[in-house]
C-alpha cells in the first residue's frame, strides 16, 4: 500500500515537473542556508573554543594595585603591592593547582645581525602548566634556575621564526639589553589569544633573571601579576574567596578598605566570548530558519493548488473506495516527498557552500551530524505541517461534489 | 426468498437552491433482487441521477431508508461506506472517469490498492479484467491513447476488479456512438448472465431494452415499474 502510494506521489510530482522543482527550490534554499549558517556558526564556536583552550583553563590573574605619584595614577600593576611571597602563600590554599608570579614587558631581542621585539615573560616553572604550554624541543627551566637567576630562555614560535629563520634556535645565544641568554627550549604553537594578540611572539625566562637583568625593579620581590590556576571549575569560587581573604590579611587591609590588587577571572572572560559566538550562531540559524518557513509556505500553496486541480480525481478515487485517510495520506506523502527531496538537495548544496566558504575565505567551518539531522527532521516536519492542511481539505471533500467538479 | 440487494423506502432528497429547497426525490420505494438487470429511465430532472448517487453511497438521503445488502446505509460510518463502494459496488460513469496520467493497468488496479492487495496480486487481477473486456494488449497504454468505447471498457474492468455484487452505471453509453453503445451493453448483459446485479441509468429506450426491468422516474417519483417487453428484449440480445 505504502509502496503504491509512494509510486503515485512520485508520478504526481513528475506530472508537473517545473512546478515541483520550483516548490522544492524553497526547501533547497531553506535547508541549504540553515546548514551553511550552522556550519559557519559552529565553526566560529569551535575556533573560539580552540583559542580559549590555549589560554589555559580555570585561570585567575591577580594584578597589583596602582600607585599615585605627583597626582598621576599608574594603571593596574604599577604599584608594588603583590609579592613573590604572596604567590607562595596562595599556592598553599586548597583548590589551587598552579601559581606563577609574572613580570612581563616588551623587549628587543637580538641574535647576530637580526633583532626582533617580543613579549618577555619572567616567571616560575608552574607558568607552563597553568597555561598548558608544551615544549616541542629542548627542556623547560627549573626552580634552581629561578633561585640562581640563570640566563636561560624558552622561545615562542613567532619570535623564533623572526630571529632565527630556518635555523634551529636550540642552544643559540640571544641578547636582551646586552645580557646573553641561552635558548634551552622551544614552545609549542598557540596562535592568537581572545584579544587577537599573537601568543607565540614570546620569550619566557626565569622571574628573578627578568627582574634583575631585564626589567630592573626598584622593589625586589614584588611582581605585577600572579597567575593562579584552580584545580577545577567547581573550585574557582572557593579559591577566589580564599585568595582575596588571604591577600587582604597579608596586606593588612582593614574592614571597608578597598583591595590593593585587582582580580581577573579569565574563565569568565572565556565564557563570555564563548557565549557571544553561541548567540551569534543561534542567530544565524534562526535567520536561516525563516527561509525554511517560507519554503514550507510555498509547499502549502502548491499543494492547495494541486488539491483544487485534482478535485475530480479525488472524487473518482472516493467513488472506487478510497477512505478519507487514504486521500489524506496521498497528499501528505506528496508534500513530505517534495520537502524531503528539497532537503536532500539543500543538504548537498549547503555542505558544498560551507566547503567553498572554507576554501575561499579560510573561515573555520564545522559540519556536525547533529545539524544535518536537525535540518532533515525540520524539513520532514515542515512537509507534514504545511502539507496537512491541503491534504485534510482534499480528504474532507464531499465525493459527489468532487465528482461533479470540472 | 433471499434478502433484496437494494431496498429503499420513502427515499427523499432535497437540494438547497437560491429559491429554497428543491425536492429532487420525493419518497421513492423500490426493491431490487440479486441478479436483476434494471434500467432507471426518465427525462432529465426526473431525479434518476440523484437516485443513482444515493444507491452508490456517494450522497446521503434527506429522508427515508436505504438498505444495501441488508445494511442500513444511514448507520454506516464514512470508512464503512468507502468499503462498500470499494468491494460491493462497481461504478461506471458517463464520462468514463479514468485517471489520465495512469496506465490502463494502474487504473484498473486502483480499487485493489484501497482494498489492500499486494502489487503482484493487483497486476494479475488487473490484467485478467482487462483481458475480460477485450483490452489485454493495452495494459501499458494511457487512457488518452484509446477510443471512447475502449475507455468505457477499461472503466468496466475497473468496476469489476474487486468482484462486486452490484454494478451501478450512470448513462454509460451517453458519450458513445450507437455501434459502440451496443457493444458496451452486450458486455453488461453478459456480466448480468454471470450473476452480477446491474442498475443502469439511461434516457434512451433502445439502451434500456437490454435490461429486463424498466423503472421510470418523473418529477422525483416512480411512475412505472415494468418488465421489458419480450420482443424488445429478444431483439436486443440476439
Amino acid at each position: 500500500m505504502l509502496k503504491a502510494m509512494l509510486g503515485e506521489a512520485w508520478h504526481a510530482m513528475g506530472a508537473n515537473r517545473m512546478r515541483t522543482v520550483l516548490t522544492m527550490l524553497g526547501m533547497v534554499i531553506g535547508v541549504g542556508s540553515v546548514v551553511l549558517m550552522m556550519a559557519i556558526g559552529q565553526g566560529a564556536q569551535y575556533s573560539v573554543a580552540q583559542t580559549i583552550s590555549t589560554m589555559g583553563s580555570n585561570l585567575y590573574i591577580l594584578i597589583s594595585g596602582t600607585t599615585t605619584a605627583g597626582g598621576l595614577r599608574s594603571g593596574g600593576g604599577g604599584g608594588p603591592t603583590l609579592t613573590v611571597a604572596d604567590a607562595e602563600a596562595i599556592a598553599e590554599l586548597d583548590g589551587v593547582a598552579n601559581v606563577a608570579p609574572v613580570h612581563q614587558g616588551t623587549q628587543q631581542l637580538v641574535y647576530g645581525s637580526n633583532n626582533w621585539s617580543a613579549t618577555v615573560v619572567g616567571t616560575t616553572p608552574p607558568y607552563l602548566d597553568a597555561r598548558a604550554w608544551q615544549i616541542v624541543s629542548g627542556y623547560p627551566f627549573g626552580d634552581s634556575d629561578v633561585r640562581s637567576a640563570t640566563r636561560v630562555a624558552l622561545i615562542g614560535q613567532t619570535a623564533a621564526d623572526n630571529l632565527f629563520g630556518a635555523e634551529d634556535p636550540l642552544g643559540k645565544t640571544i641578547r636582551i639589553r646586552q645580557s646573553p641568554f641561552v635558548i634551552i627550549g622551544v614552545l609549542g604553537k598557540k596562535g592568537q589569544n581572545l584579544d587577537g594578540r599573537d601568543q607565540d611572539d614570546t620569550l619566557i625566562i626565569p622571574l628573578t633573571t627578568a627582574q634583575r637583568k631585564v626589567f630592573g625593579t626598584p622593589f625586589a620581590g614584588s611582581v605585577r601579576l600572579i597567575m593562579v590556576q584552580a584545580t577545577s571549575a567547581e573550585a574557582m569560587p572557593a579559591v577566589e574567596k580564599g585568595m582575596t581573604a588571604l591577600l587582604r590579611q597579608r596586606h593588612r587591609l582593614r574592614e571597608g578598605q578597598d583591595n590593593d590588587f585587582y582580580l581577573r577571572n579569565l574563565a569568565a572572560a572565556a565564557d563570555s566570548a564563548a557565549e557571544t559566538t553561541r548567540v551569534m550562531s543561534v542567530l544565524l540559524g534562526a535567520i536561516a530558519s525563516v527561509s525554511l518557513l517560507v519554503g514550507g509556505i510555498g509547499i502549502m500553496n502548491i499543494m492547495l493548488v494541486s488539491v483544487t486541480e485534482r478535485t475530480r480525481e479525488i472524487g473518482i478515487r472516493m467513488a472506487i473506495g478510497a477512505r478519507q485517510k487514504d486521500i489524506l495520506a496521498q497528499f501528505l506523502l506528496e508534500a513530505v516527498m517534495i520537502s524531503v527531496a528539497g532537503c536532500l538537495i539543500g543538504l548537498v548544496l549547503g555542505i558544498g557552500g560551507a566547503l567553498l566558504t572554507n576554501l575561499l575565505s579560510g573561515m573555520v567551518i564545522v559540519i556536525s551530524g547533529g545539524s544535518v539531522l536537525v535540518a532533515f527532521g525540520v524539513a520532514a516536519g515542515v512537509g507534514v505541517f504545511f502539507g496537512y492542511y491541503p491534504a485534510h481539505r482534499a480528504a474532507a471533500l464531499d465525493p459527489i461534489e468532487a465528482l461533479r467538479h470540472q | 426468498m433471499p434478502e433484496a440487494i437494494i431496498r429503499v423506502a420513502g427515499l427523499g432528497k432535497s437540494y438547497l437552491t437560491a429559491a429554497g429547497p428543491f425536492p429532487a426525490l420525493r419518497g421513492v420505494d423500490l426493491e431490487i433482487e440479486a441478479g436483476e438487470f434494471v434500467a432507471i429511465m426518465g427525462p432529465s430532472g426526473s431525479g434518476k441521477s440523484t437516485f443513482m448517487n444515493l444507491l452508490g453511497c456517494l450522497d446521503t438521503p434527506s429522508s427515508g431508508d436505504y438498505f444495501l445488502v441488508g445494511r442500513n446505509a444511514a448507520q454506516l460510518g464514512k470508512d464503512e461506506l468507502a468499503a462498500l463502494r470499494n468491494l460491493t459496488i462497481g461504478f461506471v460513469f458517463q464520462g468514463f472517469n479514468l485517471l489520465p496520467r495512469m496506465t490502463l493497468e494502474d487504473n484498473v488496479a486502483l480499487p485493489l490498492v484501497y482494498a489492500g492487495f499486494e502489487r503482484e496480486a493487483r497486476r494479475a487481477r488487473a490484467r485478467l479484467e482487462l483481458g475480460r473486456v477485450g483490452l489485454g494488449d493495452y495494459t501499458a497504454s494511457l487512457p488518452s491513447r484509446i477510443s471512447g468505447g475502449q475507455q468505457q471498457r477499461v472503466a468496466i474492468a475497473r468496476a469489476l476488479v474487486n468482484s462486486p455484487r452490484l454494478i451501478l452505471a450512470d448513462e454509460p453509453t451517453g458519450n458513445l456512438d450507437s455501434h459502440t453503445s451496443d457493444e458496451i451493453m452486450a458486455l453488461f448483459a453478459e456480466l448480468n448472465r454471470e450473476g452480477i446485479t446491474i442498475v443502469l441509468v439511461t434516457h434512451e429506450a433502445d439502451i434500456a431494452a437490454y435490461a429486463r426491468r424498466q423503472v421510470r422516474f418523473r418529477d422525483g417519483l416512480i411512475v412505472s415499474d415494468l418488465p421489458t417487453p419480450a420482443p424488445a428484449l429478444a431483439a436486443a440480445t440476439c
